[in-house]
């Protein structure tokens, strides 16, 4: 179907339609083509919206358009207590939820100044859970890129390991996504029994599987081809344009917050920082596969420690009065609260009932002020600016979420490439929508 | 029929309220009982650490008030010397803050003359620190230079601050709103804006306010 517009002609696609509209455009005389790409075009990786000018194949201009997926999180945050924030924000960058309650509740731990307080084996399951959600967003970045170039067998690969992952993250929380699980103080709950072996299972099944994706990727003509010299953002042009992450390690500055600027401990890890040269869509493959790779390295230093030293530790920041008291147990039917607890509240203390019933509806309060304390996200520098009135809520959190400043990146990425290499070029950078919009 | 039942009132039951607490959630009596620690107005020196050489190096007139918080450093920049002082940071080879991670607003209704701020993060790759720069403005002239030509990547988050705040960045290429439709009333992260209850076009339908929710009381 074709209608008159000011701007020209304006050809609607519906599917099936291709040979018409192939004959309609060939008989005009436009050099010129616009083209909507999304925001339901599945290798936009959820609702990115971009409208590519075309000359032949190729991209003389790329529009960036997205608000699709905007929720309000952050306006919502206003109106809870610090801790059911958390529950806000995982869902924010839904493939990387840890790290969104891990940089929200380092900042919110600063700003109650009790950052040297809270118990290392949390620290550990912090670093620990991280670490495993990196390897799965890594995956779900590597599969995807693989099917969009037309490979269906790596996406199938990185999904039945993703759900590896996700099964351990299921049995550690309660929930394979959107777990609310790192909380102001430490962690919700401690590692169930059982979840040692499970991660260990983990760490002997999983290199062999990441060596297996690297036999069909690493030198296969096809891919290589998609991705090699596809792409290309130098040091220069990631610095402008504010890109961390892979993109940066790949433009060569090992530039990796958990080694310049360590929290939850990593200075006590041993791990490298992948790089690479290339600053091509391959070398960013590269860096993604070689961060799994570390990866597996960190979970195992930090399972060594939870079942060494600190082993039979504390979760939660020993203060009453801003750690929940209900020190849940993990029943046989998921989570639940310990019934010892339940019984000192409910026969023999009156105002252990009242502290818990204040601390859980109305929250701890939070001294005014504001902090931003930034983590590594496998997308690169995630970070919550959280600010406080000294009240029970938030006064405004805004997430600097990498996936929305990255997405700066693909007119520079794309612009003088080919139409199909535009793909390629948004899999390297790994938008997650979720966290983009918020 | 039995005679005992009430009789079917003219007028509908008209609740007000939604379910719930207001204010802070307290239900102890106490809740007047606030004590807050102030934030520092400015900090003293020595302020620690290579914060001094920090203030040192950028030595600009511009810079209103330094404060020291928690281990962070944040430099009050008057607007007018927002684009020299951000040029400053991120060329003197001092201070070297090459990585901007964006802007990010707040909006202190109750601050009269500087409700609205911007608040930049910068990060020093050759020297591995960190700044945070704040500039505000007041509500009833909601200007900031825009700091794009300085650090690119604020374009699209100085869309996204005038999106949610309305701060107008004179100078920024194309300040448009990037998260709300193109056609919205209003700055949704402003305090003055509720949360909910925006009557939204949706076949036969309408959001009703929160105060206008059916209650359960």
């Amino acid at each position: 179907m074709t209608t008159e517009a000011t701007e020209g002609k304006v050809y609607d696609v519906a599917g099936q339609d291709w040979d018409k509209l192939t004959e309609a455009v060939a008989e005009s005389s436009e050099e010129r083509l616009v083209i909507n790409m999304g925001p339901q075009h599945p290798s936009t990786h959820g609702v990115l919206r971009l409208v590519l000018t075309l000359d032949g194949e190729t991209v003389t201009e790329a529009r960036t358009v997205i608000g699709y997926l905007h929720t309000g999180i952050e306006k919502n945050l206003e109106y809870r207590t610090w801790t059911q924030g958390v529950t806000f924000v995982t869902r924010m960058d839904y493939l990387s939820p840890i790290f969104n309650e891990t940089t929200y509740c380092l900042g919110v731990e600063r700003l109650l100044g009790i950052e040297d307080r809270i118990p290392d084996r949390a620290q550990a399951i912090r670093v620990l859970t991280m670490e495993l959600t990196r390897i799965s967003s890594h995956l779900m970045a590597i599969c995807t890129y693989g099917m969009e170039l037309g490979a269906t067998t790596p996406f199938l690969y990185g999904l039945r390991e993703r759900e590896m992952v996700l099964d351990i993250m299921e049995y550690i929380t309660g929930l394979r996504m959107n777990m609310a699980y790192i909380r102001p103080g430490g962690v919700s709950v401690d590692l169930p029994a059982g979840a040692v072996d499970k991660i260990g299972e983990l760490l002997k099944v999983m290199p062999e599987r990441i060596k297996d994706m690297r036999k069909i990727l690493d030198a296969n003509p096809v891919y290589t081809r998609r991705t090699k010299d596809i792409a290309y953002l130098d040091l220069t042009g990631c610095m402008a344009l504010g890109i961390t992450g892979p993109v940066l390690k790949a433009a060569g500055l090992p530039w990796d917050l958990r080694k310049s600027q360590p929290y939850c401990g990593y200075e006590t890890y041993d791990f490298e920082i992948a790089t690479e040269t290339s600053c091509d869509v391959y070398g960013r493959y590269q860096v993604r596969v070689s961060e799994m790779e570390e990866s597996l390295k960190l979970i195992e230093q930090a399972l060594d420690r939870l079942t060494g030293p600190l082993k039979n530790q504390p979760v939660m920041i020993e203060d009453k009065k801003i750690g929940w008291p209900a020190q849940l147990a993990l029943g046989p039917d998921g989570l639940g609260n310990s019934p010892d607890h339940i019984a000192h509240i409910m026969s023999s203390s009156m105002e252990a009932l009242i502290h818990h019933f204040k601390l859980v509806t109305e929250g701890f309060r939070v001294p005014a002020g504001q902090a931003y304390v930034p983590v590594e996200s496998p997308r690169g520098e995630l970070g919550a600016h959280v600010v406080s009135d000294g009240g029970t809520r938030p006064f405004r959190v805004h997430f600097r979420d990498p996936s929305f400043t990255n997405l700066q990146a693909v007119p520079a990425m794309c612009e003088g490439g080919y139409i199909a290499d535009v793909i390629s070029a948004v899999a390297s950078l790994d938008p997650v929508m979720g966290g983009v919009d918020r | 029929m039995s005679e005992n039942l009430p009789e079917v009132p003219e007028q509908p039951i008209a609740r007000t309220g939604m379910f719930g607490a207001s204010g802070t959630g307290d239900t102890s009596g106490y809740g007047g009982l606030v004590v807050r620690r102030p934030v520092p107005v400015s900090s003293p020196r020595p302020f620690g650490g290579y914060f001094d050489e920090i203030v040192d190096g950028l030595d600009h007139e511009g810079v209103e008030r330094v404060v020291v918080d928690r281990g962070e450093l944040t430099l009050h920049v008057a607007r007018e010397h927002l684009v020299e002082v951000m040029k400053k940071l991120r060329d003197d080879p001092a201070l070297r803050f090459e990585l901007s991670l964006g802007v990010s607003g707040v909006h202190y209704p109750h601050e009269t003359g500087s409700e609205l701020r911007a608040v930049y993060h910068l990060c020093s790759i050759t020297h591995n620190r960190r700044v945070r720069v704040e500039c505000s403005t007041p509500d009833d002239d909601r200007h900031i230079p825009s700091t794009v030509s300085v650090y690119p990547t604020h374009n699209w988050h100085e869309r996204e601050t005038f999106d949610f705040f309305g701060i107008i960045f004179d100078g920024h290429p194309a300040l448009t709103r990037i998260e709300m439709p193109d056609d919205w009333d209003g700055h949704p992260q402003r305090k003055d804006y509720p949360l909910g209850g925006i009557p939204v076009e949706y076949r036969g339908a309408e959001i009703p306010a929160p105060d206008q929710r059916r209650s359960y009381a």
